[in-house]
């Protein structure tokens, strides 16, 4: 035992210690001087106390991590093809990535939201956006598996997507690229004459089984929709979007969208516009698109659709509202309590927070409407203006809120994370930011109860924050804790694609709700083999159906005979009841199929087309057993 | 000796043996013996469990997962349609339950003796046919297994834990072999209950 006098000493050497390799470096660095290394270490068999979901931007996948220690568990496939597991490859999955332009395995996947009961995290579903070809993915909480991706009609750049009302109800999604609406050739210099429109799509989200469906567009003005969150408690009937280039410029609009001091923030009545369509007063629209299901252990199915419930602003009074917010604005986002909706403007000076309370009061009130912009009433910027963050940092962005009366915006330009006071509007603290940070993430934050402990940044840019590895460097996350008075950084770490936005869910409500096998008994696959009884190889003709089982550590059958041209399907099922024991499937030189990965009790199909004469071995990738070298065996092709 | 076996039991030993009768209809519903077993791959553990008339996983699908382990030793599959004794093991506690309530009819000591007996016997069968499978299992491999360790073999203990390559098995009685043991603590209690009785009386 250490004497209360050496104890001191010790804390105080080792306090100095920490210091002294930071003197050099100084303020940029010393916050790491704390014992912020134990507070990221999570030891040998301790799990984490968070999940974090990271949308994958450009890789159009979402990755899980666990917080604090920053340790990637998982990329789960969503829009992007995945050969890990053969997502987006196989019979089952291919039909995922359908849509009305064909099939495309690849988009780039901005944000993610977490289902919600009552404005909090209920652990269901993660939804993500697919902004190049507008589409919105499903994926479930219990398998962390895509379940459903639904397509975008009529829209262009589905950025302002996919952010959920306060039970889940619907998830909106806004065009980023105004586009003509229906799709035509037509010059682009329309586009300064109104000639392009932007949507706003209500996607209904089923209660039970999550299951997507579009519920109504509402055709807006042709201005570029960028980002949205919907209310919470009293603001729950609303969803907020942020908009620039109202100036409709549509050249160079670097300069062209910077012209005017203010653009909007949309404010759109969810509640009233669905009473409008139910009032009949949205008429009927075209546009294609699909949805794409992939139910539990069977191949997903595509379904073309056609036609949406098209409403107008002006068929709608009391519906939308513009709230000016200077300048640019970029983030749209609504606090813990629902009262104030703060923007965020890439050009602006201050960080602008409207009321919503303020906004119900004055919105059908002449006097504060200072014009009107197709159908919906611009209101005076001053009437709902709660307050202003003055000089905050250059380039804010997006905030989140603690829950304890704070809140954190991200500074794009001068790469920091200010925390501010909300009601009085004034900067308690600047964190530096390694480097231009787009989004944060509090844990919960975007929900009505904050879990308020850490923070994430996502930076865009990590120059020598990690050791170079050639021009291309990994994009980064931060962490700080932020549970006390002042908050911390904590650690920084490279993540897989962009991080742009992630939403971060306690532990406790996911951990023991994961599914851990699909039971054999339930599998209703068309062509499961639910035990090795049943393999059997099936011939239609010049098409093979080979009905085959895995298990540690063999395949059965065997031995398959084919001839050249043949078209084989390998339906392989897994026949393992057991946690985590997958088994792979690849054969030598397959060029249109990559691998399988089959998860105990689920089917799932090869296709495979005889290649010339030969002897072709397929076997097992996954270290499934201490015989999993031996899970091999041989196709012989005949001429 | 004779006067004991003819006593009639006393009101609250027949109380007692009708208590030891409905409680032993428990034992159709709970497992009388358990297996566990853990190894490194296996944090959580797997269990097998059984019970008068079957063997089961102790969850749905530990009994299928502790076969493919035994498939690597060359162990035959463990199910209940291999095990005969499974068949008629419910009637041998049919006849005890049975036993328990025609002494309700016929209260004397002689019957809570020969319920001794026949509890002792069932035990002592069950208990050496238990360790005789327990033997076959972990003798019998199949010569073309993949693991053979030389001298090696795979018999599970009969009570208490061992330590087997990398898994360690405990074997130990579960509720319904507790019960069955408690019915013949039971059963000892009212021999010597109503021996001291007959003392009593004598004195």
């Amino acid at each position: 035992m250490l004497k209360k006098s050496n104890l001191i000493l010790v804390t105080l050497g080792i306090t100095l210690m920490a210091f002294v390799p930071n003197c050099k470096k100084g303020a940029a660095t010393a916050t790491l001087a704390s014992d912020a290394a134990s507070r990221v270490y999570v030891a040998p068999g301790e799990k984490d106390e968070v999940y974090a979901f990271l949308s994958g931007g450009f890789s159009g996948q979402m990755s899980v991590y666990g917080i604090p220690s920053a340790r990637l568990f998982k990329i789960i496939p969503v829009f992007s093809v995945f050969p890990e597991n053969g997502y987006g490859f196989d019979e089952e999955t291919k039909e995922m990535l359908k849509t009305t332009h064909g099939y495309v395995p690849w988009d780039d996947s901005h944000h993610v939201e977490s289902s919600m009961t009552d404005g909090k995290q209920d652990g269901r579903w993660m939804f993500l956006n697919a902004n190049n070809t507008p589409r919105l993915a499903r994926i479930d909480l219990k398998s962390f598996e895509t379940k459903e991706i639904l397509e975008i009609p009529n829209t262009a750049g589905n950025h302002a997507s996919p952010f959920a009302t306060e039970n889940t109800e619907y998830l909106m999604a806004a065009t980023r690229f105004s586009v003509p609406v229906p799709q035509a050739s037509v010059p682009i210099d329309s586009f300064s004459k109104g000639g392009f429109k932007g949507t706003v799509t209500m996607v209904k989200v089923d209660k039970n089984t999550g299951r997507l469906s579009i519920e109504l567009q509402v055709l807006v003005p042709g201005f570029n929709y960028d980002l949205s969150h919907c209310g919470k408690k009293k603001s729950h009937d609303w969803c907020f979007f942020s908009s620039y280039n109202s100036e409709q410029a549509h050249k160079m609009l670097e300069v062209g969208a910077s012209k005017k001091d203010k653009d909007f923030i949309l404010a759109f009545n969810w509640v009233r516009a669905k009473e409008c369509k139910d009032q009949g007063k949205a008429y009927n629209f075209g546009g294609e698109y699909v949805n794409n299901f992939h139910d539990e252990n069977k191949p997903a199915v595509s379904t073309k659709l056609s036609g949406v419930k098209m409403l107008n602003p002006k068929d709608c009074p009391g519906m939308m509202y513009y709230m000016p917010t200077p300048k640019s604005p970029h983030g749209t986002d609504v606090d813990s309590t629902g009262e104030y909706i703060v923007g965020g403007g890439k050009l602006a000076s201050v960080i602008p927070v409207h009321s919503f309370s303020k906004m119900m009061e004055v919105k059908d009130k002449k006097e504060h409407h200072s014009t009107e912009i197709e159908g919906i009433p611009v209101l005076k910027y001053e009437s709902t203006l709660a307050g202003e963050v003055q000089k905050p940092c250059l380039g804010p962005l997006h905030t989140e809120f603690d829950g304890k009366g704070y809140a954190y915006t991200s500074c794009f330009v001068s790469s920091e994370v200010v925390k501010w006071k909300l009601g009085t509007w004034e900067v308690v603290q600047h964190l530096p930011a390694y480097y231009s940070v787009g989004h944060l993430s509090i844990v919960g934050g975007s929900s009505s109860e904050p879990y308020g402990k850490y923070l994430i940044a996502m930076n865009k840019i990590t120059k020598d924050r990690y050791l170079p590895v050639g021009m291309e460097l990994p994009q980064s996350a931060q962490l700080y804790d932020i549970s006390s008075g002042k908050a911390e950084l904590l650690s920084d770490f490279p993540t897989v694609g962009e991080p742009h936005y992630s939403q971060m869910i306690p532990a406790k409500l996911l951990m023991d709700k994961t599914a851990k096998l699909y039971p054999l008994e339930e599998n209703k696959h068309p062509y499961a083999t639910k035990n090795e009884n049943e393999a059997k190889i099936v011939r239609l003709g010049s098409t093979v159906h080979i009905y085959m089982t895995a298990i540690r550590s063999h395949f059965k059958p065997d031995i398959i005979e084919a001839r050249t041209g043949e078209t084989l399907y390998f339906h392989v099922t897994n026949l393992e009841q057991d946690y985590d024991i997958p088994h792979g499937f690849a054969i030598g030189g397959a060029p249109n199929m990559t691998n399988l990965l089959i998860m105990p009790g689920e089917t799932r199909t090869f296709k495979w087309v005889a290649p010339k004469p030969g002897v072709y071995p397929f076997y097992c990738t996954d270290f499934c057993s201490a015989l999993h070298q031996e899970m091999q065996q041989y196709i012989r092709v005949s001429p | 000796m004779k006067t004991l076996l003819f006593q009639t039991l006393s009101k609250k030993n027949r109380l007692l043996i009708l208590g030891v009768g409905l409680v032993l209809v428990l034992v159709y519903l709970i497992p009388i013996w358990s297996i566990s077993i853990s190894a490194p791959q296996y944090p959580e553990g797997l269990g097998m469990q059984i019970w008068i008339n079957k063997i089961t996983g102790a969850t749905p699908y530990d009994l299928k997962n502790i076969n493919l382990l035994n498939h690597y030793i060359g162990m035959q599959e463990i199910v209940s349609e291999s095990i005969p004794e499974l068949l008629f093991m419910p009637y041998v506690l049919g006849y005890l339950i049975f036993g328990a309530f025609i002494t309700e009819i016929y209260p004397k000591v002689g019957m809570a003796i020969l319920g001794i007996i026949n509890l002792l016997l069932v035990g002592l069968v069950g208990l050496s046919d238990f360790w005789r499978w327990e033997y076959n299992y972990g003798h019998n491999l199949n010569p073309e297994a993949p693991i053979i360790v030389e001298g090696m073999a795979y018999q599970p203990p009969l009570l208490g834990c061992k330590e087997m390559l990398n898994i360690t098995a405990c074997s130990y009685p579960s509720y319904g072999g507790l019960i069955l043991g408690l019915s013949l603590v039971a059963l000892v209690y009212i021999l010597w209950d109503e021996n001291r009785r007959k003392k009593s009386n004598v004195v």
